[in-house]
């Protein structure tokens, strides 16, 4: 049985754990303010709040709810509009209506969700704060700009006023309805799922099993890895980082552990996906899914990270870079789950830069990305981790240009070198992410990109265009 | 000086439908509580894009549980064609396959997972034919979906010979899937007699007439009821209504309600979108900069059947030469026959794609003679009472006031020097700007559409239910018609109550579409108030016993004679009218007065008005990875005087945005298989809230507005998608600043792949 707390009600449920969570707030509830779009989890209308209990109290995240597994809200709070309303407008809502934010309305919800969501999850009085609350929210009709006054409202008006953003001030403030206080009590109780023994089919955050094959997901028999403390932590001992295959996008973001050991990698969170999927998506999904073109699988490439694999009370280590074998074929074996990552912390130690370029800068699949990792020391390249995606059937760790550079001046001919074996290294084909040739032009690009921001002089634009 | 976009006037920008939305309360046509009962129905559609069957087989899918019925074209009482203006498409196929999503059985079940399980069972076989998705090899097969047409003014032909400069080239736009966020559906509701639908229309009446072609019955058995529709942009203009017919038919044959809504990505296969167009240009300048002659072909991909095609073709010749006067013009435009689904009305409705091609053929005129475009674009803009080539004076032209607003109050040559600055201090990054001046017509084309109704009821406590033809689907007339009605009864808003759009309350109406929605229902509108209010006047100067000269105000809640003691609250004079027996309600109707147009001269005077405006864009291109970023678009629009200048305002921006859209990152890509390969929202990417301008500035034109506009509030909703065919230009400058002898094809959307292979691109290859 399922057991989560939907707005103020208990809910348990006995319906088949792979049902979207969408469905069951229309169909089986009845609350429609939350919209189907697209299934996708693509436009944030279907958005709600998923609270867990922390130790700090109740933590809040937004999620898109069409492609969220069911079982993936057991011990949760979950929020919806409807979850928010009171008798007045709450001040999101004032903003949104005061600043014309709404048009068609089918979108919304929504905003007003994800934007309540910053709000619940302690957001700063920043501007650039709560718009990247929402990047994960398409409208179609307001061209954001009336959002974004609304959300400067938020700023302006709301944030300021609140000197401490616990449940209890902003229930005061009249920000959020008074049940809220309630919550942590309910869902305390909740006691831990039973994992199904013999579950088919283990679901991370489903960001990618629902878009797939979402049909087959509603009556599969699945077991989630949310609740799995082994592989939730996040850790470091000496240069070691380790972390669970369950741990979300989100939780590496504001993971201060990682932040110890990749720093300054806000800019590439940014650019993986939304604020709502990378809320759900999982790191561990995002390596067995096996995309060439995955984001996270091509950063801990160049991360140069080893998985320990888990086949009962089996594991075995494996180096990413030896995981994948051919398009969408993995190391895995029948039933084995990735259950662990492991990497050796950049520090200052090494430059790691990140690099991806889509049709739309963010919230978009790749067409080609790049990560590297490069220590130097007397100008010598002592070691190089490179990987790239979209440019063969695998993500590619580059093997060719690795050997070719260490050991090398970094310099404008070892660059030139680079981007040769990089052309020899790679078979990029043409798709829906762009022709062959773009995609090799993109590559070579990516590769001088992350050269420029080791040594902003290592070549100019004329020697560029001769090549 | 420039003025940042506030709403000045906040009293007047009524938005009665935001508290409702932000709260998730408003009620969508899947949010409606369904009757028990109620059926499933989900279209299983042709995976071929062109073919013929030879055999279809469903038996086992019928058999699956939850199916109540499996329905081919044979069950259709009635005729089995949905076309609107051509009868060239028939609801569901008989034997011929003519696009990827063509409708084929309706099945129908107890709920969704069982018929999506069903449609997995049926086995269909066909003989494949040849498939064209190319719109230039349809053409040269003369496969036209209507006859093509052609505009002419002047004598082209030997104007060309004058000219100091003639250039020639080609210019391409994509389409643009209208992804409204609230997807097509239907709910028929079998009656006593007849059938209630609710659909997520903008033309209820089309809706209504399909469903009663249909079913073989009159349309007055049909009641059509839309509350309000989330996003409709064109897409649902006559796309709507095949969706309703088929739920209206399962649940004719079932005799139970039948819902039927598309999922995101049945309604991306299987729906049209905005046309492709690729086109030839020619042009003709003098020495001065002058342009003397123009000359196009415009090849509109029309798809596998004509649906507006025709429609759309039309008004492509009719903005062909933007906001620009040309003496001498000669322009053909072919809606070629393709096997995609049959495109249909996308906001501006074929508009922008004529535009986008004079902008080419300027730009190009402008690199040949290294010259700024803006020079030649300046020249030659509009001027009071010049000829469009289909003969309507431009009146009222505001076309170099917008400019030259623009140009000054934006401080163009200050935004210049400081991009020329940027451009040299920065190796790998460069800044465009660009200018776009419009100039969009206000009518349907078709005269026949321009005319409404519109019920008003006061009912006798003094409250009042107003009824239109008009279709909410985000632009903000629901807004606007309770303004006109609170304005006409001299009431506050929270008088009026909108009900929502019912065919069997306002008949015979036109689509919520050609942006002439609150113009021609509010002035509907107007007549019905103001037809109540004549009433209530001649009952109080009877009551009063008052002279012609006496002047009686209704307003403020109250009638009054200024001067006397003669007064009555609103509700006392409607309890009295009520009293005596006095007719309070009315029914309004509307004919847009002086418009004509011949088409067999190609002549006439189509537009009720012209609306006009420029914008200034700036863009900044990342040279190194050729992603780009709009740092600012600054507009001067013409409103008129804009009766809800909030709704007006976000119009224009999200106009634009769709305009951007259109013109940079959304691209729909088909195979030649004519499988479309951005059939998702993953691979099918519109903006979002970051690559949207970062700055948009709009300035309201002060014009006198038109006489034909509600209230002199100049039509606001198709106009501003044009201005973003500047976010295409100024990105084409940015790339000529990194590599000036950079290949740059004139191919919309500019995607980044397009300015990555252009800023990397050598002339000597070509």
């Amino acid at each position: 049985m399922i057991e989560f707390v939907l707005n103020q009600t208990k809910i348990q449920t006995e319906l088949p754990a792979g049902t979207a969570m969408l469905d069951f707030i229309r169909k089986h509830q009845q609350l429609t303010g939350s919209k189907l779009v697209c299934k996708e989890g693509e436009c944030g209308a279907c958005s709600v709040l998923v609270g867990s209990h922390s130790d700090d109290g109740m933590i809040y995240q937004s999620m898109t709810s069409c492609i969220m597994p069911l079982i993936n809200a057991h011990g949760k709070h979950i929020v919806t509009i409807e979850g928010l309303n009171m008798e007045q407008l709450t001040p999101v809502q004032q903003a949104m209506t005061d600043q014309y934010g709404t048009q068609c309305g089918y979108c919304t919800p929504g905003f007003v969700v994800s934007l309540s969501g910053y709000l619940l999850s302690g957001g700063k009085p920043q501007i650039e704060g709560i718009i990247a609350a929402i990047d994960g929210n398409i409208c179609r009709c307001t061209g954001y700009k009336s959002i974004e006054r609304a959300a400067a409202d938020i700023c302006k008006r709301v944030l300021p006023d609140m000197s401490e953003m616990s449940i209890d001030s902003l229930v005061s403030a009249g920000y959020i309805p008074r049940y809220f206080q309630e919550i942590d009590a309910l869902i305390k109780d909740i006691n831990p799922i039973t994992h199904h023994p013999k579950a088919p089919r283990t679901v991370g955050g489903g960001t990618d099993l629902y878009v797939q094959r979402p049909k087959q997901m509603y009556e599969a028999v699945i077991q989630g890895v949310y609740s799995i403390p082994a592989m939730n932590q996040i850790s470091i001992e000496g240069d070691e980082c380790t972390f669970g295959a369950a741990c979300t996008m989100g939780d590496l973001y504001r993971s201060t552990v990682f932040q110890e050991a990749v720093p300054d990698a806000d800019y590439m969170f940014k650019l993986l996906s939304s604020t709502q999927i990378r809320n759900m998506a999982t790191i561990g999904g995002n390596l067995v899914n096996a995309s060439p073109i995955g984001d996270f699988t091509i950063i801990l490439l160049a991360l140069d990270a080893d998985l320990i694999l888990r086949l009962g009370d089996h594991t075995r280590q494996v180096a990413l870079k030896d995981f994948y074998k051919e398009y969408k074929v993995t190391d895995l074996q029948e039933n084995e789950l990735v259950e662990q990552i492991k990497f050796k912390a950049t520090r200052d130690r090494s430059h790691f830069h990140f690099e991806k370029v889509s049709q739309r800068k963010y919230f978009d699949i790749a067409s080609v990305n790049l990560a590297s990792q490069i220590e130097i020391e007397d100008g010598i390249i002592k070691e190089a981790h490179l990987a790239i995606g979209g440019v063969g059937p695998i993500p590619m760790y580059l093997h060719q240009v690795r050997a070719s550079i260490i050991g090398k001046e970094m310099n404008g001919s070892t660059m030139e070198l680079a981007i040769q074996k990089l052309q020899e290294e790679i078979s990029p084909i043409s798709d829906a992410r762009g022709s062959s040739d773009y995609k090799r032009l993109l590559a070579r690009q990516l590769l001088i990109a992350q050269f420029l921001a080791i040594d902003p002089v290592i070549c100019d634009h004329h020697q560029i265009m001769a090549l | 000086m420039t003025q940042n976009p506030k709403p000045r006037k906040k009293k007047h920008s009524l938005n009665i439908d935001a508290p409702l939305h932000v709260t998730g309360r408003t009620i969508y046509l899947d949010d409606m509580p369904e009757l028990g009962g109620t059926l499933y129905a989900k279209v299983y559609y042709s995976p071929y894009a062109h073919a013929s069957i030879t055999s279809i087989d469903y038996s086992e899918a019928r058999q699956q549980p939850g199916i109540i019925d499996i329905i081919d074209h044979s069950r259709i009482p009635g005729e089995n064609q949905i076309g609107g203006i051509i009868p060239d498409e028939p609801l569901l196929a008989v034997d011929e396959l003519h696009f990827i999503g063509m409708p084929i059985l309706i099945i129908v079940s107890t709920d969704e997972l069982n018929a999506h399980k069903a449609s997995q069972l049926i086995k269909l076989e066909v003989e494949e034919k040849e498939v064209i998705v190319d719109v230039e090899e349809a053409y040269r097969r003369r496969s036209f979906l209507s006859a093509p047409i052609h505009f002419s003014l002047g004598d082209a032909e030997h104007a060309f010979t004058d000219c100091a400069h003639v250039f020639e080239g080609s210019a391409s736009s994509g389409g643009q899937e209208h992804v409204y966020l609230e997807p097509q559906g239907a709910y028929a509701i079998p009656q006593q007699q007849g059938m209630k639908i609710f659909s997520s229309t903008q033309g209820p009446t089309a809706v209504q007439h399909t469903v009663a072609k249909v079913l073989g019955w009159s349309m007055n058995l049909i009641e059509v009821d839309v509350n309000r529709i989330g996003g409709g942009f064109g897409g649902k203009e006559d796309q709507a209504s095949p969706w309703a017919a088929m739920a209206a038919l399962a649940a004719h044959i079932c005799q139970r309600p039948v819902k039927l809504i598309l999922e995101r990505g049945e309604d991306l296969q299987m729906t049209g979108k905005r046309h492709p167009y690729q086109s030839h240009y020619k042009i003709g300048l003098d020495t001065s900069g002058k342009i003397i002659a123009f000359e196009a072909r415009y090849l509109q991909n029309g798809g596998a059947a004509a649906d507006l095609s025709p429609a759309v073709l039309q008004r492509t010749l009719f903005h062909s030469t933007n906001s620009y006067y040309i003496p001498h013009v000669r322009i053909s435009a072919y809606s070629c026959r393709t096997n995609l689904p049959p495109n249909t009305a996308f906001r501006g409705f074929g508009g922008p794609q004529g535009m986008y091609v004079m902008e080419a053929a300027l730009d190009h005129a402008a690199t040949a003679l290294d010259i700024e475009v803006h020079d030649i674009q300046r020249k030659n803009l509009l001027y009071e009472s010049a000829e469009f080539p289909y003969g309507q004076l431009a009146e009222a032209c505001a076309a170099q006031h917008c400019w030259d607003e623009a140009v000054e109050s934006y401080d163009l040559s200050g935004s210049m020097k400081k991009i020329e600055d940027y451009n040299a201090a920065h190796q790998w990054s460069k800044k465009g700007l660009s200018l776009m001046p419009i100039c969009f017509g206000i009518s349907f084309t078709n005269t026949m559409m321009n005319q409404a109704r519109a019920l008003v009821h006061v009912y006798h406590d003094g409250s009042v239910g107003i009824s239109t033809g008009a279709v909410e689907m985000g632009q903000g007339v629901s807004s606007k018609m309770i303004q006109v009605a609170a304005g006409c009864f001299g009431l506050p808003h929270e008088h009026i109550k909108l009900e929502s759009t019912n065919t069997t309350r306002v008949a015979n109406t036109s689509p919520s579409a050609a942006s002439a929605t609150a113009d021609l229902n509010g002035k509907a509108l107007q007549d019905a108030c103001s037809q109540i209010i004549h009433r209530l006047q001649d009952l109080l100067r009877d009551q009063w016993s008052l002279t012609e000269a006496d002047e009686l105000q209704i307003d403020n809640a109250s009638a009054y004679v200024a001067g006397t003691d003669h007064l009555m609250s609103w509700q006392e004079l409607v309890t009295l009218a009520f009293q005596q027996r006095v007719n309070l309600s009315a029914k309004g109707h509307y004919a847009t007065p002086t418009i004509h147009f011949n088409k067999e001269t190609s002549k006439g005077i189509p537009f009720a008005y012209h609306v006009y405006g420029t914008a200034i864009t700036t863009c900044t291109v990342d040279c190194l990875r050729g992603n780009y970023e709009l740092d600012k678009v600054q507009i001067v629009h013409d409103f008129g005087s804009s009766m809800n200048r909030a709704v007006d305002l976000g119009q224009i921006e999200g106009g634009l945005a769709q305009g951007i859209g259109w013109m940079t990152m959304e691209e729909l890509i088909y195979n030649d298989k004519g499988q479309l390969k951005s059939g998702n929202l993953a691979n099918y990417k519109i903006p979002d809230i970051y690559s949207v301008p970062k700055e948009v500035q709009v300035q309201y034109l002060n014009t006198p507005g038109a006489e034909l506009a509600i209230n002199k509030s100049k039509a606001v909703g198709e106009p501003p998608l044009m201005y973003g065919i500047g976010a295409y230009f100024a990105i084409h400058q940015a790339i000529k600043r990194f590599n000036p002898q950079a290949v740059i094809p004139y191919s919309a959307p500019m995607t980044t792949e397009k300015v990555l292979l252009a800023l990397y691109s050598k002339r000597d290859s070509e």
